[in-house]
């Protein structure tokens, strides 16, 4: 069965020759003159091709270029992306080369990185692009060879007819194919004949980052370039008094500037600056709130007792059914501020030019950089450029433009082009956060064992809505009451990979855990009677697919031998988001007396996995990351300043810390649907629940290590 | 400032910084090789690990008067064509999410492995738990260093 797609408006495909004689396909017109036949190398297609942002072109020797318009920051964007436009176009992969494209919102839709959501988003704009520069090479073919476009094959950039015996290389039809017009509908490949898509490709940046190409934002360097290193202000509070007298003393330091609550120290090299930036004598008063982690800590207990919250999602009487419960289990769960810390710190190029500027540097959101950049100078966003380079980590971090806007101010007060650098001190510091959040649980059990209600109150901080109230067990349970309450601080706070659901969901599979176990039933058998009730007579709205959650349930309980050896401790946790499901179960064995984190075995259901390679990593650096921040991840504030300052006290999970991690994927028809963040928020639960049926403790808090109930427990990790 | 003359990757270069300026900002900022990562400038992370006389150091904290005429390798150095043994393990075993940190991991993997050419699981372990990975390659880092290690 093959996929029939009508092109909307917007994302028509316009065709057009190029003066080299190449086939440029992209989303919107552009005017060129006539084609010439002329044989291109390498370079000049790349050079060629940064005035088409388009998302391939086809140069007469056959090299074919894709564009891939996302920031890549290890999500693999750069290589799935082109994988996809390559299948449609039976191109042969070992023919393609990959360019990041700049930003260009005429050209590319959703021209960033965040909530795991490029694939799902561009999955049918790729494949369209690449069908149709596939249907357009046919029919310079058919023209060409006086066949029938039907009777064509292609395969590996190789366009065959097998009647005549004629075939050639996508290269020898480009510029008759560059006259053709664009189809209104192109017909998709169907997807059991798929070659690239589903198979393990490797990264296409490979060899520049293992050989220290220049590739990441803090490798730009440009001629006459001013580096600058800012201090910022204490949260809640504002600059009284500079005194830079030491700092401008410093040899290399050119310039001391002040803007906003912010000092910049600029100069010709880094290392002067960070000396001179620690000789700024600037004193601050408060401004708003000055806050410190105890301050938070009384108001989510406050908050928490208050009757003050905002009703999520409210199913039949959740009061009579506390009254009539057998049963009432109650617990309270809370996490710390993290920072994103990428491993490469902040930084952007800015060089501001009269009414234009020009920014190049890692960023999720390239658009909201330029419009940011745009309102500082007070100029249209048509005269910034944004070039967009590899991102070394994001998390969420460069989905903010702030570090941008530095840079934007000290290239004007300079008249210079500048890069702004943060130091490591600067990124704990500086803010945004995932913010700390405080839940309180509770459920209602009868005689049997049964959940008769359920009740959920999540106290955030600037976070709008803690909860996410139609997700499980939300649909299987009849009086459910959801709310939250929110606390504004004057700490910046931001998306945090998985926003809200990296800590709901180590709460709410934790906290279901124990209800299953004074239910008096199996952790997983619990869950499955609840999904069950939810497949066969849901209550309310249902905000995930019951039957994909019961299969990756189902496959991870096999998986793992859930049950079957009584010397393995085991936890279970299964959470939907960013549209996939993923279900986990974390071994713990005795070993000596110890506990010993062995493995993590994960099912995912992520649709179509696009490249095996990717998946993997998506999945396993998920979990990684979430059972690093669970573990040990703590900031924590005095006075509105971090106290973990680096990482000698800020900890992240290291090498000798990670248990063996096998990863499952569910093979479904679903087209593909996010993987950079669904594998994390299970694995918090996981963990936790296999170490309290290890050792019986309850961990409510994050992170593990520091809570008094994990004290005296040695957890050993180590691989099966 | 003061000129110091510096060996590195095999080219004589002369610099004209403070002394107290780290390894890592003079390859950087004066030589141009930046394929040395900054990130936490305190020793704490590896991303800006080189050899220094063939032994892994972090050149945050290396100050360049420290330097003298050792022989330094960077990532750029370490073989011609991206061909080193650890270079072609990390192809082969596709290791890199963001590969901010990688280079400071192959330069941690290839001196360890000439310290010890035929290393156990445990040994692996221990020698790049130095280098941090924010995104989570540990599994493929410690894949790839086997495959070195074998395949050297």
């Amino acid at each position: 069965m093959s996929t029939v797609t009508r092109a909307s408006r917007r994302d028509f495909l316009k065709i057009a020759g190029t003066t080299a004689g190449g086939l440029f396909i992209g989303f919107n017109w552009f005017s060129c003159d006539s084609p010439k036949v002329e044989v291109l190398s390498t370079e000049e297609i790349l050079s060629q091709a940064k005035n088409f942002n388009s998302y391939l072109s086809i140069s007469p020797t056959g090299d074919v270029v894709i564009y891939s318009p996302n920031p890549e920051l290890g999500q693999n964007i750069k290589t799935s992306f082109p994988m996809v436009v390559a299948e449609e176009l039976d191109a042969d992969w070992e023919k393609v080369r990959v360019v990041q494209a700049n930003l260009d919102t005429e050209k590319y839709d959703r021209q960033l990185t965040g909530g795991s959501g490029a694939m799902p988003h561009s999955w049918e704009r790729l494949r369209t692009a690449g069908s149709t520069a596939k249907y357009v090479l046919v029919a310079a073919a058919a023209k060409t060879w006086n066949v029938p476009a039907e009777e064509i094959t292609v395969e590996k950039g190789i366009i065959s007819h097998k009647g005549s015996g004629k075939s050639g290389h996508f290269g020898e039809f480009v510029t008759e194919a560059a006259t053709m017009t664009a189809p209104e509908q192109v017909t998709f490949k169907d997807k059991k004949d798929f070659k690239i898509i589903g198979t393990p490709v490797k990264n296409v940046d490979a060899k520049e980052m293992y050989t220290g190409q220049p590739l990441y934002g803090l490798d730009f360097y440009r001629e006459g370039m001013l580096h600058a290193m800012i201090q910022r202000a204490p949260f809640g509070m504002k600059i009284k008094s500079v005194d830079d007298a030491a700092a401008r003393a410093v040899t290399g330091v050119q310039e001391v500037v002040t803007f906003g609550n912010s000092v910049a120290v600029v100069g010709s090299s880094t290392w002067p600056l960070m000396k001179a930036k620690k000789l700024l004598r600037i004193e601050y008063e408060p401004e708003g709130k000055v806050e410190s982690s105890a301050d938070h800590d009384r108001i989510f207990k406050e908050l928490l007792a208050s009757g003050k919250a905002e009703v999520r999602r409210k199913d039949g009487n959740v009061d009579a059914a506390f009254k009539n419960a057998a049963k009432v289990v109650s617990a309270e769960y809370q996490c710390p501020f993290l920072a994103h810390s990428p491993m490469e710190p902040e930084n952007f190029f800015a060089h501001v030019k009269g009414d234009k500027c020009e920014l190049i540097g890692p960023t999720q959101t390239p658009d909201r950089a330029r419009q940011s950049a745009a309102q500082i100078l007070g100029i249209p966003a048509e005269n910034i450029t944004v070039e967009i380079t590899r991102l070394g980590g994001g998390f969420g971090r460069r989905l903010r433009a702030d570090y941008v806007e530095e840079a934007v101010e000290v290239s004007r007060v300079m008249n210079a082009p500048v890069k702004v650098t943060w130091s490591r001190e600067d990124e704990l510091t500086g803010g945004a956060y995932r913010p700390a959040v405080r839940y309180k649980f509770e459920a209602a059990l009868d005689e049997s064992g049964n959940m008769t209600a359920y009740k959920l109150r999540g106290v955030g901080m600037n976070a709008g809505n803690t909860t996410r109230e139609h997700n499980f067990p939300s649909g299987a349970v009849d009086n459910v009451l959801i709310e939250s309450v929110n606390y504004e601080s004057s700490i910046t706070t931001n998306a945090w990979r998985a926003p809200i659901t990296n800590f709901l969901a180590y709460a709410e599979q934790s906290f279901l855990d124990e209800v299953a176990l004074e239910a008096g039933k199996d952790p997983v058998q619990f869950r499955l009677d609840l999904l069950q009730r939810a497949k066969t007579n849901p209550v309310g709205e249902l905000g995930y697919d019951v039957d994909r959650m019961i299969g990756v349930v189902q496959a991870a309980k096999e998986k793992s031998n859930w049950g079957k050896n009584p010397n393995v401790k085991q936890g279970f946790s299964v959470y939907f988001s960013h549209r996939s499901y993923v279900a986990q179960v974390a071994d713990i064995v005795m070993e000596g007396g110890t506990p010993t984190l062995k493995k993590i075995t994960a099912v995912t259901d992520c649709g179509m996995v696009i490249n095996p390679i990717g998946a993997n990593h998506q999945v396993r650096g998920g979990i990684v990351d979430g059972m690093g921040h669970a573990m040990y991840g703590n900031l924590t504030f005095e006075n509105g300043v971090p106290k973990q300052k680096n990482y000698d006290t800020y900890r992240l999970i290291r090498m000798k810390e990670v248990p063996e991690i096998e990863t499952h994927f569910l093979t479904t028809d679903f087209d593909p649907t996010g993987l950079g963040e669904p594998a994390l928020p299970p694995t918090g639960g996981s963990i936790a629940n296999a170490i309290f049926a290890a050792t019986g403790r309850r961990l409510r808090s994050q992170p593990f290590i520091e809570q008094k109930e994990f004290s005296d427990i040695k957890l050993d990790i180590r691989r099966a | 400032m003061a000129i110091f003359n510096l060996k590195v990757n095999g080219k004589n270069h002369q610099v004209d910084v403070e002394d107290d300026t780290p390894l890592l900002w003079v390859l950087r900022d004066h030589l141009g090789l930046v394929g040395t990562k900054f990130s936490c400038g305190v020793a704490q992370c590896g991303a800006c690990t080189v050899h220094i006389n063939g032994n892994s150091t972090f050149s945050c904290v290396t100050p360049i008067s420290s330097v003298g005429n050792s022989e330094v390798i960077t990532i750029e150095g370490l073989s011609e064509d991206g061909d080193h043994p650890v270079q072609k393990a990390w192809e082969e075993v596709d290791v890199a999410q963001c590969g901010y940190c990688q280079a400071g991991q192959i330069m941690q993997a290839a001196a360890f492995l000439k310290s010890n050419p035929n290393p156990s699981m445990d040994e692996i372990d221990n020698a790049m738990n130095r280098n941090i990975c924010r995104c989570g390659t540990y599994h493929k880092i410690r894949e790839a260093v086997a495959l070195a290690a074998k395949t050297k």
